[in-house]
């Protein structure tokens, strides 16, 4: 008997014809984005390409709600988020989108145990620190609970910034050129973490870069000048 | 992470604005505070009944000045009336009104610390509060000796009196008129503080003081007609002056350098002296505790008459602090809220200044899925958080300043403010604080509102 191919993970992130513009001083809009279609599974792990200014960053905020798109559906595990209003925007974001930012951008006056809780803060779930604290070991900084970001190195930092993503087991990670910011040695590590931790996770990671290295690290690469269809690519980023 | 520990996190961030502008409204409370305690419990203090007299008889005059120089021994003297109508209150007309009337005498000091004759009962009374009067040291002075004195209790620490101490009164209210020395008084009782003005008197047997010299009343200059009194009173007063030899005697005797010597050793033995004429006595004042409901009547019947006055002291003091201090206060407190809204301005600003290198930040809280509801919140939080603590550290001062200043009014006014003096307005200080924070901090907050995310997380790397 044949075996009974294995059962397909569910679909996380899928964007229907989001199209994007802005509008300019002169009352005309710029188109930045159209993408018929993208689709994420479960756990999966994706590179997003692109040059400098073709609108990844722009893609990010409209996949975490942060900006709308002008037309189009955005749905993350099962949910339309631009049906959503933004409270609800941002209460999905807070419960099921991590984020993981170029420059780490932890809050300079908490700690690096806060930074993590903070992140916990604004769902409908208590804050575990005990979660908290379990994500700051697995990333090295058990002993640097209390240390402010102005006492950790860089990959200090990073590492803090992956753990407040996935604070709150979010079905879907988004990082912006986490590696922008971190020299070459780092760079590897980071990736790894962040690789690491989703995989542990089971949350889909969507990682946006313009760096070959890092891209060559995963399975699924995509460019998004191909995904995007566009005519002019000189966007706003 | 509750929101109020986010926005105290933000506060402490920023620890040289935060603690400057939690300061000035420390300033602002402070004052506010201090102008609270000190002139309510002024006011308080001098409108209530503390000396326990709802009445205070005196000659026909400036009424506010009555009370002043009889209950606060500030305030130059009245005219004094006969000492028989103050028998109209124990023995005659009056006497079934009163439950209590204290014959008070005026015109001495002992190192400008008022000189008050009077009768012991005055220290048997029941102050207003229902406290009474304690000895720290020795007793009451008793009517019989008529050389007893007890000194009030800062009076005693300024002018270093002991009991057994012997001093002699000068005439005349204070030192800047150099009055005749008296006769020596002894000192048989120190009291315990009462926070009242008589903290800073010296009391003496009224007995003693009708006899010092030049406080004997020349029957040949003023006399008022025995009808106007009731037949007791004329019987008690003006029957005497079948006495008059023998008083002229010991008056011939008194007023000779052999006889004042002699009487100056004899002052132990008070039985030794004769009592002084009651037709030749007069007192400054009367204080009265009325039966309640005599109380209005016999308030009228002595204003109808045409010997003395009667005044309601707290009636006299509440016009009192109206028309003069409640002007003061205002203007006061004015200046303190002032000082307030200043603080409140300067948390404004703070924040506000704060917001354009904070944009990032508010963006980072947004993206972490904070709604614009919440970041805020959490900016108006910060300004309240600011406020109240330099709210709670302005009450800590304000009281303190009230504190430090007790000694200086008890001195003065004769009023004890105390460390934990305080009224109800202080309750809505805080809550006022409150809302006049949400209103400093509502531009900052709006501006976090509005902030853009998408914008400030491209433009602020």
């Amino acid at each position: 008997m044949n075996q009974p191919a294995p059962e397909k993970p569910p679909v996380v992130l899928e964007l229907q014809g989001v199209r994007k513009s802005y509008l300019l001083p002169d009352g005309s809009r710029l188109p930045v984005l159209n993408i018929p279609h993208f689709t994420m599974l479960q756990g999966e792990q994706v590179v997003l390409m692109g040059r400098s200014g073709s609108g990844k960053s722009t893609l990010l905020h409209i996949i975490s709600g942060i900006a709308r798109p002008d037309a189009g559906k955005v749905i993350v595990d099962g949910v339309d988020i631009t049906q959503l209003s933004e409270p609800a925007r941002d209460l999905f974001r807070a419960e099921r989108i991590g984020y993981v930012f170029q420059t780490f951008n932890l809050l300079a006056g908490f700690t690096a145990l806060e930074n993590v809780l903070l992140a916990m803060s604004f769902g409908r779930r208590r804050a575990d620190e005990k979660r908290a604290v379990d994500l700051l070991t697995r990333v090295g900084l058990n002993h640097r609970l209390d240390h402010r970001p102005s006492a950790l190195s860089v990959g200090e930092q990073q590492r803090v910034a992956v753990a407040r993503a996935l604070a709150n087991r979010p079905k879907l990670l988004l990082a912006d050129e986490p590696t922008a910011s971190v020299d070459v040695g780092h760079q590897k590590q980071i990736i790894d973490l962040l690789r690491t931790t989703c995989e542990q996770e089971q949350v889909a990671l969507l990682l946006v870069t313009h760096s070959p290295e890092v891209a060559e690290q995963f399975e699924r690469i995509e460019e998004l000048e191909e995904l995007n269809q566009v005519e002019t690519s000189s966007a706003a980023s | 992470m509750s929101l109020i520990r986010i926005a105290w996190r933000n506060v402490r961030q920023r620890p040289l604005s935060s603690v400057l502008t939690s300061l000035s409204m420390a300033l602002g409370v402070a004052l506010i505070v201090s102008v609270l305690v000190i002139l309510n419990t002024l006011r308080s203090t001098f409108t209530r009944n503390v000396h326990g007299f709802d009445i205070i008889v005196g000659a026909k005059g400036s009424r506010i000045q009555l009370v002043l120089n009889t209950l606060y021994h500030i305030s130059q003297p009245v005219e004094n009336i006969p000492y028989a109508y103050y028998l109209e209150f124990t023995h005659g007309r009056f006497r079934r009104a009163v439950e209590v009337a204290i014959p008070v005498c005026l015109g001495d000091n002992y190192r400008g610390y008022r000189v008050v004759g009077t009768v012991p009962e005055l220290f048997e009374m029941e102050l207003a509060d229902g406290r009474r009067y304690r000895f720290l040291e020795g007793r009451n002075f008793k009517s019989e000796n008529f050389f007893e004195a007890v000194v009030g209790y800062i009076a005693a620490q300024k002018t270093g009196l002991k009991v057994g101490d012997r001093f002699k009164p000068t005439h005349g209210i204070t030192t800047e008129v150099e009055g005749h020395e008296h006769d020596p008084f002894t000192v048989v009782g120190i009291l315990a503080p009462t926070g009242t003005p008589n903290d800073r008197a010296i009391f003496i047997n009224i007995e003693g003081f009708y006899l010092l010299e030049g406080h004997a009343l020349d029957r040949k200059v003023r006399q008022l007609p025995p009808e106007l009194f009731s037949p007791q009173v004329r019987a008690m007063v003006f029957g005497q002056q079948e006495d008059e030899h023998h008083h002229e005697h010991h008056e011939s005797e008194k007023n000779t350098p052999a006889a004042s010597h002699q009487h100056e050793h004899s002052h132990a033995e008070d039985h030794h002296h004769e009592p002084l004429p009651l037709v030749e006595r007069e007192v400054t004042a009367i204080l009265i505790r009325s039966h309640p409901i005599s109380s209005l009547g016999l308030y009228k019947a002595i204003n109808k008459g045409m010997i003395a006055q009667a005044v309601h002291p707290s009636r006299e003091l509440g016009l009192l602090f109206e028309g003069l201090l409640g002007n003061v206060q205002a203007l006061l407190l004015l200046l303190a809220v002032l000082v307030t809204v200043v603080a409140a301005v300067g948390i404004l600003v703070g924040i506000y200044n704060s917001m354009s290198e904070r944009k990032r930040d508010i963006a980072i809280l947004r993206a972490l899925g904070a709604r614009r509801s919440t970041v805020m919140t959490i900016i108006l939080l910060e300004s309240i958080l600011l406020s109240l603590t330099g709210g709670v550290a302005g009450f800590a001062l304000g009281h303190l300043t009230v504190w430090a200043l007790s000694p200086i009014v008890l001195e003065q006014a004769g009023v004890d403010l105390g460390l934990l003096s305080g009224t109800v307005y202080e309750l809505l200080i805080l809550p006022a604080l409150v809302v006049l924070a949400t209103v400093a901090g509502y531009l900052p907050a709006v501006t976090a509102y509005r902030t853009d995310v998408a914008q400030a997380l491209l433009h602020n790397p």
